[in-house]
């Protein structure tokens, strides 16, 4: 293979004038931790919401549920991003959509939330099982003990079902940490986004992205070991997840 | 609202959409399938076999590639792929890979991971008598494979294998970070050209859900229709 190998390229300094090579990667990694870690409180937020919904008796709820799900399940991820950020801001009224285009750091913004709302439909899905897949009784005993519908879910239903669903979740996490990177393509420069940027300035393609791997298995390798910890004492007793 | 929108750029642009774009994605998700599916059975196998390092080294595949993003794989491949064909042909200098080659064979590479799990999940679910019985009857561990786990494992999963498809399909959209003119990055191109972000963007949307939507509909009725009574 003729390819010229240089690791010591991360120590050089970037043309951005602002430090290495390194430095560049690491304020990517930075950027997909801090947009990931907003994301994934967009997802939670509007998840939880969804998956109540979606756990409902009434019909217009599991309706508006299945609606939700299904419009941000059928679309690829790129173009919802494509849609809020394109798109979105023509439609609204003048002083408003001028207003997000000029929005500093639009595509750290329309990224968590394009994400976020992406991945929130997942975690809808999610929970709506989790909460099926608690016994009947348990709703019922809530019922007799005199809580209403949302103290029941409060108190009874919502603690227990995200005890259940959480490997899941932390998959979840792991895919929105993932999925982060397609906001490359409006302009936001988290982890990959500074590879291929090293790549185009240094010519040292198969190090940039070797450096890029390497933090995205860190970070893979971080969270399933911390989830790991938590999920164990987080089981619930008598539950095959559980002791 | 959609007062200064000309909705007549997409008529014009149709053949152009369709015609290029869309059969470059239907094709790259089709063949990518295939080629996932195969790739993905094999992978099963391995980490299903007895052989301990096989298992090994199919799971570490696996893992690898499941935490990787799609778009920095897709980065991967592109600028690999040329050196793999050198190593492979034994030619002197990197070779020219075309896009659909180097993005075909970036989404077989990385749906292998996720269709191997779910083959693993259907040949698990095969109960240990099939297997057994077979041996019983004299089938090698190829001819048990192939006549009696796999058909089975595949029937099992299918619905789960044409969902993945149809992530699948809206995955092929990244192929865009190349500047592939797939459908999506051909809508762009008339987008960009036109002026018409908007315009073209809302109906790429809609193209997409569309038939993401009618796709999960038929799996919901092929799943009622083939499942098993047991």
């Amino acid at each position: 293979m003729n390819y010229n190998w240089n690791w010591h390229i991360f120590f050089e300094p970037n043309p951005t004038g602002a430090g290495t090579y390194l430095d560049m990667l690491v304020s990517g990694l930075l950027l997909t931790i801090k947009t990931a870690l907003l994301a994934w409180i967009i997802a939670l937020i509007f998840g939880t919401i969804i998956g109540i919904l979606r756990s409902l008796p009434s019909k217009t709820a599991s309706w508006v549920g299945f609606g939700y799900v299904e419009f941000f399940r059928n679309m690829p991820l790129l173009v919802q991003l494509f849609l809020w950020f394109f798109v979105l801001p023509e439609l609204l009224p003048r002083a408003a959509g001028l207003w997000m285009k000029q929005l500093p750091n639009a595509p750290f913004w329309t990224a968590a939330i394009g994400v976020g709302l992406f991945m929130s439909a997942r975690v809808a899905v999610q929970l709506a099982a989790g909460i099926a897949s608690l016994p009947r009784g348990q709703k019922q005993a809530a019922t007799a003990l005199g809580l209403t519908t949302a103290q029941g879910y409060r108190y009874v239903l919502l603690p227990m079902a995200f005890r259940i669903i959480m490997p899941p979740l932390t998959s979840e996490f792991l895919n929105t940490v993932k999925n982060t990177s397609v906001a490359i393509t409006i302009g936001l420069i988290e982890l990959t986004g500074q590879a291929r940027a090293m790549q185009e300035f240094s010519f040292q393609v198969f190090e940039a992205f070797t450096a890029a791997t390497v933090m995205y298995l860190a970070i893979n390798i971080i969270v399933v070991t911390g989830m790991r910890f938590l999920e164990r004492s987080l089981a619930i007793p008598g539950y095959i997840t559980g002791k | 609202m959609f007062g200064n929108l000309d909705f007549d750029v997409i008529r014009r642009s149709l053949p152009y959409l369709f015609l290029d774009g869309m059969s470059f994605t239907l094709m790259l998700t089709g063949l990518s399938a295939l080629g996932g599916l195969v790739f993905g059975t094999m992978i099963a196998l391995m980490r299903l076999s007895s052989y301990r390092l096989m298992g090994r080294i199919a799971g570490l595949y696996v893992d690898f590639m499941r935490s990787l993003p799609l778009v920095l794989v897709i980065f991967w491949f592109y600028f690999l792929v040329p050196y793999i064909g050198q190593w492979v042909t034994g030619a002197s200098r990197p070779i020219r890979v075309g896009a659909f080659t180097s993005s075909l064979v970036t989404f077989i590479m990385f749906e292998a991971a996720y269709f191997s799990e779910i083959m693993r999940a259907g040949i698990q679910s095969i109960s240990r008598g099939q297997p057994a019985a077979a041996s019983a009857l004299g089938l090698t561990y190829a001819q048990s494979m192939r006549y009696i786990v796999l058909p089975q494992a595949f029937r099992n999963m299918l619905p789960v294998l044409l969902t993945q498809t149809i992530v699948l399909f809206q995955d092929t959209s990244l192929v865009y970070v190349l500047s592939i003119p797939d459908f999506l990055g051909a809508a762009s191109k008339v987008a960009q050209r036109d002026g018409r972000l908007v315009e073209m963007y809302l109906f790429a949307a809609l193209v997409y859900f569309a038939i993401s939507c009618l796709a999960s509909y038929g799996v919901r009725r092929l799943q009622a229709r083939i499942a098993i009574v047991r």
